[in-house]
């Protein structure tokens, strides 16, 4: 049996399968709501715009109750920070040799922009969909403009959570490792080579103390 | 272990740069609810002199329904009722509403979600004729709307259904108003947020006082006047 590391703790697993499933009844609604051929099918508005409204202002629910969780905090922070690898990482995008040089601590450069774009345009879709929702108490807000970036970046994000998923199916370890929350030695060394070779997080100490041990 | 701020990742605690990706959206977002309607509007002329194909062309209206599906209505089915409290309640066929004198209103429709269709032209009879063709009595003071979609309601003051921009509509662009857009009859209450203009119109109550309407049983304002249009002293 190949030798596995704790890469995602079950509250973060948690939090993604959560924030997951809303994101999926945000997407839906909407759909029900402004493409026209839907609404026409669905109809309902009262209804749909409810639940496109709760689900919303739940999205971000989650990620904030993950809060409480260590590991989840922690990666939080190796979202936030970007250092020197990544600069390389995210200069060899642009190289002819792509893979050359691309090293990668626990997420590697490509996924803290993403996470740190996505987490930024829930909350401007937060913040528009409040406006939109509470707009008879706020008549001074700008509904074109708020309805405008509430419409584009809901198309971004659909865009953005589409190369997430498909970067997903493209690499079984990869969703593994957030299925079951361990990863292969191999894959952690292959795609994250700056993670476990001084790792000191607890979790992933654990996994590789106990694989030593049975080993 | 000495970062206790970084707690796993091998090479130095780094730049927090994620957490300014997170702030730059939140500043272009604040941007884009300032000036987006603007760009946008830029971005479409420059357009439609460079390559008009590419505009699209579906009039930026959104489809709206109360329930899940609506029955369509024609020419042999369609009947509009006028009663309440008048002296001679009526109910038109589409014919007969077309045989009455047509009046054109051009209007922008603007949705209290923020989208807006500039300049609709809507054609059909105005609500005073009908009201006036009835006779309302004396204790009527307010008009109630009823759809043929079987839930939606709304309502207006007999002195605001009496304006001069307020249309019982069979064409809108002059063409046939069509089903999703509340044909083959609807309201069009020009000088007030769209969803005053009820689609699928079927039924005309004048009742003593105002029955809130749908929305306005949800927070909606009774009066949906569009700002900078309530009358003096309104």
């Amino acid at each position: 049996m190949p030798e596995r590391v704790l890469r995602f703790s079950p509250a973060e697993r948690a939090v993604h399968r959560a924030t997951g499933l809303l994101f999926l009844v945000c997407l839906l609604t909407a759909v029900a709501l402004y493409v026209a051929p839907v609404a026409q099918l669905v109809g309902r508005r009262l209804l749909v715009e409810t639940v496109h409204e709760w689900s919303g202002l739940l999205l971000p629910v989650p990620a904030l109750l993950g809060l409480w969780s260590g590991p989840f905090r922690a990666d939080l922070r190796r979202l936030d920070h970007f250092a020197e690898h990544d600069r390389r990482w995210l200069a060899s995008l642009r190289s002819s040799d792509a893979h050359r040089g691309r090293l990668a601590g626990k997420f590697n450069a490509g996924q803290k922009v993403w996470a740190s774009w996505l987490a930024g345009a829930v909350l401007v879709m937060l913040g528009t969909g409040l406006l939109l929702w509470f707009r008879f108490a706020l008549d001074v807000v700008p509904r074109a403009g708020v309805v405008l970036v509430h419409d584009v970046v809901a198309y971004a994000l659909v865009v953005v959570v589409a190369g997430h998923i498909l970067k997903a199916i493209a690499d079984p370890e990869a969703r593994r490792g957030m299925r079951t929350g361990a990863v292969r030695r191999s894959w952690a060394a292959r795609e994250h080579a700056l993670w476990l070779g001084q790792s000191s997080s607890p979790s992933a100490l654990q996994a590789s103390q106990a694989a030593d041990d049975a080993a | 272990m000495i970062d206790k701020g970084l707690p796993g990742d091998a090479v130095g605690p780094g730049r927090p740069v994620g957490r300014r990706i997170v702030l730059a959206m939140l500043g272009l977002g604040a941007a884009g609810v300032a000036v987006g309607p603007a760009v946008r509007d830029g971005v479409r002329q420059a357009l439609s002199r460079v390559a008009p194909a590419a505009v699209p062309d579906d009039r930026g209206f959104r489809y709206f329904s109360v329930v899940g599906s609506v029955p369509r209505q024609d020419a042999t089915s369609y009947r509009l009722t006028v009663g309440g409290l008048v002296d001679r309640p009526a109910t038109y066929t589409l014919d007969q509403l077309a045989a009455l004198p047509q009046h054109t209103v051009v209007h922008d429709a603007v949705c209290t979600d923020g989208w807006q269709v500039d300049d609709v032209p809507f054609t059909g009879v105005l609500l005073r004729d009908l009201l006036d063709a009835a006779r309302v009595r004396d204790e009527g003071a307010a008009v109630r709307f009823t759809c043929f979609d079987g839930a939606y309601s709304e309502s207006l003051t007999l002195e605001q259904a009496r304006r001069a921009d307020v249309l019982v509509a069979l064409r809108m662009f002059d063409e046939p108003v069509p089903h999703d857009s509340g044909g083959p009859v609807r309201l069009f209450v020009a000088p007030m947020y769209f969803y005053k203009s009820a689609k699928w119109l079927s039924g005309i109550e004048v009742t003593s006082q105002v029955q809130q309407g749908y929305w306005e049983d949800y927070g909606y304002p009774v009066d949906g006047w569009l700002p900078g249009e309530e009358p003096v002293g309104a």
